[in-house]
């Protein structure tokens, strides 16, 4: 049967990892290759390289980055951050990624959705979605560039549309939960995976075992993504898939 | 010399580089005069069915059929699997090459789709292409559409019902899967085509 993925998720920025939170006091973590290949021999399912720069001007440092990843892997590959245009995706895609992920710039004009899917397939469009609670209710308002501007859009109601326009798939941060390693916000991963009929990846707040059986069990998340629990050795994919497994959740163990 | 066919449909950078990895010689090309030199043939493909129709358009359909008629290896990736069969539910009025008399049809509506993730394989025993991949390995698929079982299926996978992983007839291959994304696992398959 179809298992849950657990994606390995590297910020990276001036060819080199590096790890903070919430964007503040970032540390050098290591050579995006070298992770990226690591994380893949420790049971990663896929891996995703985010480009967090401040401004992305720096695209030829992100290819060349992208490009020395790509030839470690063999398992799934996807790039984010700052992709604004279909020439953009191309040399990424160029490069060697599998899929790209889009957000900032699909809510500024979701008809790129549309047009990076037509070259290369839904399956190798995703659409990140920041998201944060609004007080006191079960709703969920979407955000933009690094999580900072509020966009007055329902987050779900996006997610609806992204996976009406061609997304193939929908990468779900939780803004509240980012970052704090207390688990995942599950109320609103299942809201989003019941609304729509494409694989959600759920983000944000990734901490123990626990946490992710939950965002599987009642998140209903197709893949979870983690970093910084698998950053400065806090963490080991491989015990995370064997504890997953022990607790009935269908994981690629061994692998 | 293997050709990788190129028709649009998707990144091929992966196979490529998985070929590249493996020390096969692989050339990515569109031309049907490569097509019809050489010694194995790759078909990859991404997205939407009808794609395909660029085969035909290109004189592409015609090499290859050529080709196989000589005994020349065929594997047949993702889309590039579903061409074998009869048709695609996905774009009914593009005849695939016809191998398999059955079509390929969507996933039920009760689970999610695409078919996106790592599955286990039922292998069935003595399969070229699969040559050391053990019944419960897992590989890599991303999907809307799958190829019913049929007599030619090799390995079958279970996601709303089971459908075909892989296809084997004489030297005629086919996996619905990515090697190219598949691991260790995808690797050896590509080795074990390309050894043939």
């Amino acid at each position: 049967m179809l298992t849950k993925r657990i994606i390995a998720c590297l910020d990276v920025t001036g060819g080199r990892v590096v790890k903070g939170v919430k964007f503040q006091q970032l540390r050098d973590a290591g050579d995006p290759a070298e992770l990226a290949a690591a994380h893949s021999e420790a049971g990663a399912d896929e891996v995703v390289l985010l480009d967090i720069s401040a401004t992305h001007e720096k695209r030829a440092t992100l290819v060349d980055t992208v490009r020395r990843t790509a030839q470690q892997l063999f398992i799934p590959f996807t790039v984010g951050g700052g992709i604004r245009s279909l020439d953009e995706a191309m040399a990424v895609f160029d490069a060697g990624a599998d899929k790209i992920s889009i957000n900032s710039a699909a809510l500024a004009d979701p008809s790129l959705i549309t047009s990076i899917a037509d070259r290369y397939g839904s399956q190798a469009v995703i659409v990140a979605i920041d998201a944060k609670r609004i007080d006191g209710q079960e709703k969920f308002e979407a955000y933009v560039h690094g999580g900072r501007t509020p966009t007055g859009h329902d987050a779900v109601a996006w997610a609806q549309e992204a996976e009406r326009r061609g997304a193939g798939e929908i990468l779900l941060t939780s803004m509240d939960c980012d970052g704090t390693g207390a688990g995942f916000d599950c109320g609103l991963t299942r809201i989003v995976s019941e609304a729509v009929n494409i694989p959600v990846i759920a983000s944000g707040g990734g901490g123990d075992t626990q946490s992710f059986v939950e965002v599987f069990q009642r998140g209903r998340a197709d893949a979870a993504l983690a970093a910084s629990i698998f950053h400065f050795g806090l963490r080991h994919l491989a015990d995370l898939k064997r504890e997953l497994q022990a607790a009935g959740i269908p994981v690629r163990w061994p692998c | 010399m293997i050709a990788v066919v190129d028709y649009r449909a998707g990144n091929l950078t992966s196979v490529k580089k998985a070929l590249d990895h493996l020390g096969a010689d692989a050339v990515v090309t569109q031309d049907p005069k490569v097509v019809a030199k050489a010694g194995k043939i790759i078909l990859p493909g991404v997205g939407h069915f009808s794609a395909t129709m660029i085969l035909e358009q290109t004189g592409l359909r015609s090499a290859i059929l050529h080709r196989i008629e000589r005994g020349v290896p065929f594997l047949g990736v993702c889309v590039g699997l579903q061409w074998m069969f009869d048709s695609s539910d996905e774009a009914p009025a593009i005849p695939g090459l016809g191998l398999f008399p059955e079509k390929c049809e969507r996933f039920p509506a009760d689970v999610k789709s695409p078919h996106v993730g790592w599955n286990s394989l039922t292998c069935d025993q003595g399969s070229r292409l699969l040559r050391g991949i053990p019944s419960g390995s897992f590989v890599y698929f991303t999907h809307s559409y799958r190829a019913p079982v049929v007599k030619a299926t090799v390995a079958r996978s279970e996601y709303g019902g089971e459908f075909s992983a892989a296809v084997e007839q004489g030297h005629l291959f086919g996996a619905q899967f990515h090697p190219e994304k598949s691991g260790a696992i995808g690797l050896k398959l590509l080795e074990n085509f390309c050894g043939l």
